[in-house]
């Protein structure tokens, strides 16, 4: 099946410094749920507003829905709803105005049941007749998304919508996501909140500097790039390793009285058995075991690394 | 065509004004009812006539011109910059709408404001003077015309100034001056020969002049000359509005 978003050697340049996005190509496919993650200046912003419309691209094409979206701009805009990262709200408008004026500017007709069934999933029916700028900041999100749903978009861009919002925004939006994913929506996702992405993206992007290092199937990715941690915490704390056990990649707490071991999961053995065992035989005491599996964050901070 | 979209831009435009009455509406008028009391009566009370109308009914096209070309021009300014200066400009970048589209919105927003205020002071001056429009076709014309080219020309101030300061300097210091120079209170007959000459350079002069004779049949310029005059500047208007979203300048990096 052809991607609903293709992006093919997308590069923005300006004047000066160097390339926004340099030879960016990314095939987002129909249903999925798609989270880039980079660190600021990375360039996620500006992807997005190329494929928006809000910022002209240097070379390169974007097709959405197989529509071009310098040269077929009305059939790509139409499907694509945009929550940006910044607050930009008419202040003096009121809630409901301003949601139902975004439908208009989409050429969609006036449907005020769709719009009371939106507002009343983001919380803001109650806030309907309020101007935007009586509203607290988490409100003035939910306006940002209600107006991005407005006109039924087919592809979602949600540009760091959680950034500086309370638990409960944050949780309202990721079941919004959910519904939105159930009813065959495609969410792009830019966040720098790792948890956010690990919890609700099926595919990962990491771009940097302008350029994606990576897209992979959030699982595979875990798997591929995640090592494991084991922590063995000792009964009675040592000062330093025994001779016998310095062939492992161990390292020591300051206190003495916890071992971490790292190892490969993909790998055939993974040595735990045979260094329990010499654990033994050196005469340490095993208190307590526990494993952790790396995180996203792990993985993102050690790629981004690597590149620079 | 999205004409769905033009109309929603035009009403959340139109809804601005009705939400801020006071500043849309009733400052202009008191404005022009003041010039009315200080121009028609104090001061026009000690001059008979000017070409044969009373000088109270002389000034009545000139205070409709000098208010629907500041209103045109502030209402078409503000309306785009506005959303450029909160970001909400995105909405209109990341619709499926032509410049086309958005320019129709919001300089159709701005004519029509500036046209029910110009439409207001006709209806104000009626009651301190006798009004007579001998052309109502011409004065339509006219009206409409210079409501829409300079809510154009507003519209241009409103994406190319970088702040409210920007914002204000074209009206208070080109359009203000211009027509209270482009004889809004006079005929260009009463003034000494070079100066009259000067005059003939100020381009709102071909405005009033023909505004005016559609009145009283009473014109500094050929009412030809005038129409001219208003649709050449219609015409550099669009092609300046053509270029800025051709080129994206000043709205898309």
């Amino acid at each position: 099946m052809a991607p609903i978003v293709d992006i093919k050697s997308l590069t923005k340049s300006y004047a000066k410094g160097p390339p926004a996005l340099n030879a960016v190509s990314l095939q987002i496919e129909k249903g999925e749920i798609l989270a880039l993650l980079g660190p600021n200046g990375a360039g996620k912003t500006t992807l997005i507003s190329i494929i928006c419309g809000i910022v002209t691209p240097s070379s390169g094409t974007v097709t959405v829905g197989g529509h071009d979206i310098l040269t077929d701009y009305r059939a790509a805009r139409s499907m694509i709803g945009l929550v940006p990262q910044e607050v930009m709200l008419e202040p003096f408008e009121t809630v409901i105005n301003t949601v139902t004026f975004t439908r208009g500017l989409f050429g969609k007709k006036p449907d005020p049941a769709l719009i009371e069934r939106i507002l009343k999933s983001l919380s803001l029916w109650d806030k309907r007749n309020s101007k935007v700028m009586a509203l607290s900041g988490g409100m003035k999100r939910r306006v940002l998304i209600a107006k991005a749903l407005s006109h039924e978009p087919s592809v979602l861009f949600l540009d760091e919508p959680t950034a500086g919002v309370d638990v409960e925004l944050r949780k309202d939006m990721w079941r919004v996501v959910d519904e939105l994913r159930e009813s065959g929506v495609t969410i792009i996702l830019t966040t720098h909140y790792i948890e956010e992405a690990e919890a609700i993206a099926d595919r990962i992007g990491v771009i940097s500097g302008g350029q994606i290092l990576l897209v992979e199937d959030k699982a595979t990715l875990m798997s591929r790039l995640g090592a494991k941690e084991m922590e063995i915490e000792l009964h009675d704390p040592i000062d330093a390793l025994p001779e016998s056990l310095a062939g492992y990649n161990l390292s020591r707490s300051d206190d003495g009285t916890t071992l971490s071991y790292v190892y490969d999961t993909q790998a055939g053995r993974t040595g735990i058995t045979r260094l329990l065992q010499d654990l033994s035989a050196a005469g340490l005491v095993v208190r307590d075991v526990q494993t952790r599996q790396s995180s996203l964050e792990d993985i993102f901070v050690g790629l981004v690394k690597e590149k620079t | 065509m999205n004409m769905r979209a033009i109309w929603a831009i035009y009403r959340y435009e139109m809804a601005r004004t009705l939400r801020t009455p006071t500043q849309s509406i009733i400052s202009p008028v008191i404005s022009t009812v003041l010039y009315f009391v200080v121009f028609g009566s104090a001061i026009g009370g000690r001059i008979e006539s000017v070409e044969g109308v009373s000088y109270g009914a002389f000034i009545v096209p000139g205070l409709v011109m000098l208010s629907i070309l500041t209103q045109s021009v502030s209402n078409a300014s503000f309306g785009i910059y506005f959303p450029k200066f909160i970001g909400t400009v995105y909405e209109l970048l990341s619709a499926p709408i032509s410049f086309v589209e958005i320019v129709i919105g919001y300089v159709g927003a701005a004519a029509t404001k500036a046209l029910a205020i110009g439409v207001i002071i006709l209806l104000t001056a009626g009651f301190f003077v006798d009004l007579q429009i001998a052309h109502p076709v011409w004065m339509v014309a006219f009206l409409v015309l210079t409501c829409i080219s300079f809510a154009l020309l507003g519209f241009i101030i409103g994406i190319v100034s970088g702040s409210f300061e920007q914002l204000q300097l074209v009206p208070l210091l080109v359009i203000t001056p211009l027509v209270f120079l482009g004889g809004s209170f006079y005929s260009v007959s009463m003034l000494p020969e070079a100066w009259q000459a000067v005059t003939y350079f100020n381009p709102v002069l071909y405005l009033i002049s023909g505004f005016r004779w559609s009145f009283y049949e009473v014109s500094d310029v050929s009412v030809m000359v005038s129409l001219i005059a208003i649709l050449f500047f219609l015409a550099a208007c669009l092609t300046v509005t053509w270029w800025i979203f051709k080129t994206g300048y000043k709205i898309k990096s």
